[in-house]
């Protein structure tokens, strides 16, 4: 099955984020396709390119870009939550003219557009955290 | 991949206290832009959401009933209040700020299993 | 269609199950998630809603959960199904559609 995921939360806030990435990784071993994990709300701060957890915690961003990495999961980070919570991409920063570049490997940075797709092509939808 | 599915956003949350139910809006637009059909159901603390006489620049906050207002140029017109959630809040659906249709508790299950995609808001 | 409804906070913290549970329909199911997982201990108060829940629905507990807060099997209302994050996503494949209670 396909699926398309929403995450509201942000790493630290409750515990959405860690039973998203878990259920994830649960269905690429059962054999199913992750169409794209969307990041709305304080969601957008799992792409946090900076995050620096002690040694001994959970990676909560870059285990994010290590499963995009692995598995070619498409992470979108939505633009407008983004912009409104100061995450800048290169290209963001770029265009606003700041120097900025907020979001971590394996993230793009996109509208909503992208989200609708991912609802329409999927089979299943599930929202996790917030 | 389908064209269009019947999306139905889900809004439980009060208007105000963060930004969930601005964003929430953000998308209700999003999917009435890319035409598809969408329905609202406002459910428990969700039905602050319409009450009328809200002025949330009392708090510095935008106004997002005008939002509501604008979804029918998108053709979204199926705005669904829980009679129950209404109720238990001491609401009516005169004091709302725009027409809705109500649901009752028990029909909910049946409304939420005909749709497409859900959101929970 | 059915509902996999996915509940994520303790009763205590949170209306989410109670709510939940008002709307559920008879061919539904309840994820017990997170902080969720708490309130399918036996010794709960106020559970009269999801005991009576359990007579008509199937209602789930994510075992990672449980066991990151100290609750076995034992302590768990009866039939209370646990699950791991692999049966999660076969939940998630059954219920054709999902809602997130917070």
């Amino acid at each position: 099955m396909k699926f398309a995921i929403q995450i509201n939360g942000s790493p630290y806030q409750g515990e959405g984020s860690d039973t998203a990435y878990q259920f994830i990784k649960a269905a690429l071993r059962k054999g199913h396709e992750i169409v794209r994990v969307f990041f709305y709300h304080d969601g957008v701060y799992n792409g946090l390119a900076y995050a620096m957890p002690p040694d001994d915690e959970r990676p909560v961003v870059r285990r994010w870009s290590e499963l995009a990495g692995h598995h070619g999961i498409d992470l979108v980070i939505c633009i407008s939550a983004a912009q409104r919570r100061g995450l800048l991409s290169a290209e963001e920063a770029a265009r606003i003219g700041k120097h900025d570049n907020d979001l971590a490997e394996g993230f793009r940075i996109a509208g909503l557009g992208l989200w609708i797709e991912a609802c329409l092509q999927a089979d299943r939808f599930l929202v996790f955290g917030g | 991949m389908a064209l269009r599915k019947n999306f139905l956003f889900i809004l439980r949350r009060p208007p105000h206290g963060g930004i969930h139910a601005q964003e929430s809006l953000d998308m209700i637009l999003t999917a009435a832009a890319f035409e598809q059909p969408v329905r609202l159901l406002f459910l428990d603390d969700g039905v602050f959401q319409l009450k009328r006489n809200q002025k949330p620049a009392a708090i510095g906050l935008k106004h997002i009933a005008p939002i509501f207002e604008a979804l029918e140029l998108y053709d979204v017109e199926e705005l669904w209040v829980e009679e129950e959630s209404l109720r238990e809040r001491g609401l009516a659906a005169e004091g709302l700020i725009l027409p809705v249709r109500l649901i009752r508790r028990h029909n909910v299950a049946e409304f939420v299993g005909g749709q497409d995609i859900v959101v929970s808001c | 269609m059915p509902v996999l409804h996915l509940v994520s906070r303790s009763p205590r913290e949170s209306q989410a199950l109670a709510c939940c549970l008002a709307r559920a329909g008879a061919s539904d199911a309840v994820l017990l998630s997170e902080n969720g997982v708490y309130a399918a201990l036996t010794t709960s108060e106020g559970d009269a809603p999801i005991r009576a829940a359990l007579r008509q629905l199937g209602i789930y507990a994510l075992k990672p959960d449980l066991e990151a807060r100290g609750i076995a099997s034992e302590e768990l209302l009866e039939g209370v199904r646990e699950i791991d994050y692999e049966g999660f996503v076969d939940l998630a494949v059954h219920y054709p559609l999902s809602h997130s209670w917070v």
